[in-house]
């Protein structure tokens, strides 16, 4: 049990290594969640909305990658931005760009499936009216994401889970170089490996808070939600 | 009071919806006339509700003609009630400045208008209050001065009372007399009788897809041409 007091040792005197890494990973992950739903909540919702030749291929794809592994996200990241791959001249490999890269990879298929289902059941309902007031398919994407804000909340969350909880794409495309691109996930991995359990405890625990934390405020924002806008 | 041209009247040639095999409206012809108050009236599963889809042109028809006398401007004027509105999860006032804004009117002039809609239809305390909390008759009085913000010329009303109390029903009963005295043109239906009696200028009675009758509401209530149209009067018809 010494592992445990020395973890909460660690988190009590707020340990600067810490810190840092759970900065890193917290920036990282969110900056990854904001360009996900950027580029996530319009192109869902487009996708619920427009119909084209072969949308019904580009629904399964999207819902196929929710379940693309980490790694695999990682490895493509690597060779686009190896210094032989496409983007090798930008210098970005193991570097945090290259992790919020590889993570709004790992985020933008739930987003974009989730979001795709929540605004094809609010046209659904919509529809005739919307039309009836002029409305096109493409104008109802605005309206239709505010509509179902509270709704997405949970596709977001869901991409944030995905991103916070992953250690093989940021491990691939950042290199868990300490003090450079170290994040929650793979310094658990690396400590766990070298028999430092306070730290990775420390980090756990953590990861843990954050994620209850993030749930519970969203579902709070969400419960309010349904009551304050019916 | 409309500077613009009217794009009635509206023509309907032999007008037909088929699903399937089933006839669900039946080589309908018939002219909506400017500034009147036509009803469509017939039985349960008549097509009433599907003729004014049709109109209003949220549903293609299988056969026949739609002819608007200005076909350019016809979208644009016509609005329609449904009888469970639809309303945005935003606020009263956000509600009727999105309808402006989807006609591309500035930001400004539709704030300006939606204000005016509020005093002007009494939702002024509503203003800020989220539209879906509403009770049923407010949702459906925001969903009248929604239509009403826009000015269309012809208003297609889908029962827009039936699940209201009486009270709230005479209060959309006078907003459809009032937008009527403006100069818009109203094609409703109802289940409601008296509703029909007081607010009728014309009837078509539709039964089973077919329309039996068109006449002026007078001729129709007191002198039903048709057997169909007598034994609904009498409340003998149901389908």
């Amino acid at each position: 049990m010494g592992a445990f007091s020395a973890a909460f040792e660690l988190i009590a005197s707020g340990d600067p290594v810490l810190l840092e890494i759970i900065g890193l990973s917290l920036r990282v992950t969110l900056t990854a969640v904001l360009i996900g739903c950027l580029i996530g909540l319009p192109l869902g919702a487009m996708l619920a909305l427009l119909r084209f030749p072969g949308r019904s291929g580009v629904v399964v794809v999207f819902n196929a990658l929710m379940g693309l592994p980490p790694v695999v996200a990682g490895l493509v990241v690597y060779l686009v931005l190896s210094r032989s791959g496409p983007l090798g001249p930008l210098n970005l490999l193991f570097s945090p760009t290259a992790m919020i890269i590889a993570q709004a990879i790992l985020i933008l298929p739930i987003v974009i499936s989730l979001t795709r289902s929540v605004i094809e059941d609010l046209w659904e309902e919509y529809r005739e009216q919307l039309r009836s007031l002029g409305s096109s398919r493409l104008r109802a994407v605005p309206t239709l994401l505010w509509d179902g804000r509270f709704s997405l909340v949970t596709g977001i969350l869901a991409g944030f889970g995905r991103a916070s909880a992953e250690v093989g794409a940021v491990l691939i495309v950042g290199g868990n170089i300490a003090g450079h691109t170290r994040t929650m996930t793979t310094a658990i991995t690396l400590e766990t490996a070298r028999g430092d359990l306070s730290l990775a405890i420390a980090l756990g625990l953590i990861l843990l808070a954050v994620t209850l934390t993030l749930n519970t405020g969203a579902y709070g924002i969400g419960q309010w939600g349904r009551r304050a806008a019916g | 009071m409309r500077a613009e041209p009217s794009v009635l009247p509206l023509k309907l040639d032999s007008l037909s919806f088929v699903v399937r095999d089933t006839v669900l409206i039946d080589r309908i012809s018939m002219m909506v006339r400017p500034q009147r108050r036509l009803f469509v009236l017939g039985p349960n599963g008549a097509g009433k509700s599907l003729l004014l889809r049709l109109c209003h042109g949220l549903i293609t028809p299988t056969a026949g003609r739609i002819i608007w006398a200005d076909p350019e401007r016809a979208p644009r004027a016509q609005g329609m009630v449904f009888q469970r509105p639809v309303l945005l999860r935003r606020s009263v006032l956000a509600n009727l400045i999105h309808a402006l804004r989807l006609r591309g009117i500035g930001r400004r002039t539709a704030r300006r208008r939606s204000e005016a809609a509020l005093d002007r239809f009494g939702l002024r305390d509503l203003a800020t209050r989220p539209a879906r909390l509403l009770s049923g008759g407010e949702q459906q009085r925001l969903a009248m001065a929604r239509a009403w913000v826009l000015q269309p010329q012809v208003l297609f009303l889908d029962e827009p009372s039936s699940q209201l109390d009486p009270a709230v029903t005479r209060l959309i009963e006078n907003m459809i007399t009032d937008f009527s005295a403006e100069g818009m043109t109203i094609v409703m239906t109802t289940h409601d009788l008296g509703q029909a009696r007081r607010l009728a200028d014309d009837v078509v009675f539709l039964h089973r897809g077919r329309l039996l009758e068109s006449s002026p509401a007078e001729s129709f209530f007191d002198r039903p041409s048709t057997a169909e149209a007598r034994a609904f009067l009498d409340g003998e018809l149901l389908w």
